[in-house]
């Protein structure tokens, strides 16, 4: 394979189920070394992309290669050499940690003593050494996501497939799996990731792609895709709940590049948020609270979409 | 497996083989499995023919033997009932472990979707677990045939050839059951698969008294349970009046059911791990 062909290509690709089209002609493109997220809410069509990178799930149509191979005809040799942490858990909950590990290696052909070797390794890695020999039902949520980041790295794989990787997890425990991901990515270990999370996004993507309805809305870097789409600043406004169209209504005079009306708040996309707090006040309009912040790949998919991530 | 489409750049996970050497890989997994349950297991099954062959064989069988076996074919009750028991035995393991641990695979653990996503594909998954049902059931047979012969249930050397017959009765079972158990979306069928399928098989295809006891209307339902075939040659091996017409008819028949079984999972297991 040639140090320009893409490690993933996409063209066209669409997943349909009976009538419903989950992913509706998407491209992309992935490069050894990236680290590429699929940022959209549930039923953007994030997980049935990843299903089909997977080699799980047969494209309805489009082209689909992934390290040069087609998945329909190559799917067992793709496979071998994918990593995949699915959005829910498939440990064997019954066995140990370690013989997870064991079985999953096993699945990929390897000698005994290489999976006891990457065992000690990646349990390491995962800090759950002190487990290994504890079965993984009682494991918190955090600690079996970690062992499935480590069970899927067992074959040493060329991309590492991680569908919506902290879902369900509490902030401790994501930011346990944000950090063995970002080491992951700087040991140069290619990561696909889908999320609904912006900073998942933002922390882990190199380049991203905002999914809405199984089609690509927009994609780049998060910089880029923020400097494009939004504004260096938004203002959020905070209005009494009696008073919040009224206000909603007034706010439509001040000068701003864009105003969204959320259900509990307002939001100003503008260069220069405290200028702007001041105009807002300057129309006699007083919020219960205002906030002055960067804007973030929410606003960019709020402004692409009209709709909030976490709909 | 199409080897031809090989890629030339040999895979960080070493070459991927293929046919039964991947199915082994999924066996590999049943086994790792089986380590925590196999001692439980293994009481369960010397414990069913004890009590099976101690209550009817020899209670029940007192009874019988003192009004005459001229319809059992002129042998103990004991030796006609073993050799039924053995069959029913096969059956009774297959429907156990192709139902909850299939549908549990899929539904509860999803170590089936684990599986899936690495080099294994459906099939291979499928037919791993055909292996493991088969090992079990040689094991479950081979203990109900070693409690049998301590019974003195045994006439015939040519019992011992019921054992793979045994075992093909229930992959008879199995491979069918498996197919569909993939399938499931809910598992409130399978107490029915126990309650109105292998209850009354057990009950009515000859394991405790031959069928031509049955109404006449009902025999011919009976012949086409697979369990008969299955009941009636290893019963026929034990008596040693095995007429090899009628074997290979029974044995032909299980055949075919086994491997309708595998190509119907071939599809379902598919269907249900690509979607």
């Amino acid at each position: 394979m040639s140090a320009l062909q893409p490690l993933i290509h996409a063209h066209g690709l669409v997943k349909r189920f009976g009538s419903f089209t989950a992913v509706d002609g998407i491209d992309f493109d992935l490069q050894r070394g990236e680290a590429f997220g699929f940022l959209g809410p549930n039923g953007a069509g994030k997980s049935s992309t990843m299903r089909m990178i997977g080699c799980v799930s047969p494209p309805s149509a489009g082209e689909l290669s992934i390290l040069g191979l087609d998945p329909l005809r190559d799917g067992r040799q793709i496979r071998s050499r994918l990593g995949v942490v699915p959005q829910e858990d498939t440990l064997d909950v019954e066995l140990t940690v370690r013989e997870n590990l064991l079985v999953y290696g096993r699945y990929f052909g390897l000698p005994r003593d290489v999976i006891r070797e990457r065992t000690a390794r990646l349990l390491d890695f995962v800090e759950l050494s002190d487990r290994a020999d504890d079965q993984v039902e009682p494991l918190s949520g955090g600690m079996k996501r970690r062992l499935t980041i480590a069970r899927s790295l067992i074959n040493e794989p060329d991309i590492l497939l991680l569908d919506e990787p902290t879902t369900g997890l509490d902030p401790q425990a994501r930011h346990a799996v944000w950090d063995r991901l970002f080491r992951l990515k700087q040991r140069g270990v290619t990561l696909v990731l889908t999320t609904h999370y912006m900073d998942e996004a933002e922390q882990l993507c190199d380049r991203l792609v905002v999914m809405d309805a199984g089609k690509i809305v927009a994609g780049g870097s998060p910089r880029e895709l923020i400097e494009r789409y939004s504004t260096p600043e938004v203002l959020e406004l905070r209005f009494d709940p009696a008073d919040h169209q009224q206000a909603a209504e007034k706010l439509a005079g001040v000068p701003a590049q864009r105003l969204e009306v959320l259900a509990d708040r307002v939001l100003l996309y503008v260069d220069d948020g405290d200028a702007t707090l001041a105009v807002v006040r300057g129309y006699g309009l007083e919020p219960l609270t205002s906030l002055v912040r960067r804007s973030t790949l929410e606003d960019v998919f709020l402004h692409l979409t009209g709709r909030q991530l976490g709909e | 497996m199409d080897t031809v489409t090989r890629a030339p750049a040999a895979a960080p996970g070493g070459v991927v083989p293929s046919g039964w050497s991947l199915a082994v890989r999924q066996l590999r997994f049943w086994l790792t499995n089986y380590r925590r349950t196999w001692r439980g297991s293994i009481y369960s099954s010397v414990l069913n023919p004890v009590l099976f062959l101690g209550a009817m064989g020899l209670g029940l069988g007192s009874l019988v033997n003192q009004h005459g076996t001229g319809r059992l074919g002129g042998v103990s009750y004991l030796a006609f009932l073993a050799p039924g028991l053995l069959a029913a035995a096969g059956m009774e393991t297959a429907v156990g472990e192709s139902t909850y641990p299939v549908y549990g695979s899929v539904k509860w653990n999803k170590t089936y979707q684990a599986a899936v996503a690495s080099p294994l594909s459906p099939a291979d998954i499928f037919h791993g677990h055909v292996l493991f049902v088969t090992l079990r059931l040689t094991m479950n047979c081979t203990v109900f045939l070693a409690v049998a012969s301590a019974f003195g249930a045994i006439r015939s050397p040519w019992m011992i050839a019921a054992l793979p017959v045994a075992v093909l009765t229930g992959l008879a079972f199995a491979t069918p059951i498996e197919a569909w158990a993939v399938t499931r979306k809910k598992d409130s069928s399978f107490a029915m698969i126990f309650r109105f399928g292998m209850i009354p098989l057990f009950l009515f295809s000859g394991t405790f008294f031959p069928i031509t006891q049955l109404p006449a209307w009902f025999q011919p339902v009976a012949y086409l349970t697979p369990l008969w075939h299955g009941v009636s040659l290893c019963r026929a091996l034990n008596l040693g009046t095995a007429d090899w017409g009628q074997a290979l008819i029974d044995v032909a028949y299980l055949a075919a059911l086994a491997t309708a079984g595998i190509v119907a999972g071939n599809r379902s297991y598919r269907r249900r791990l690509y979607v």
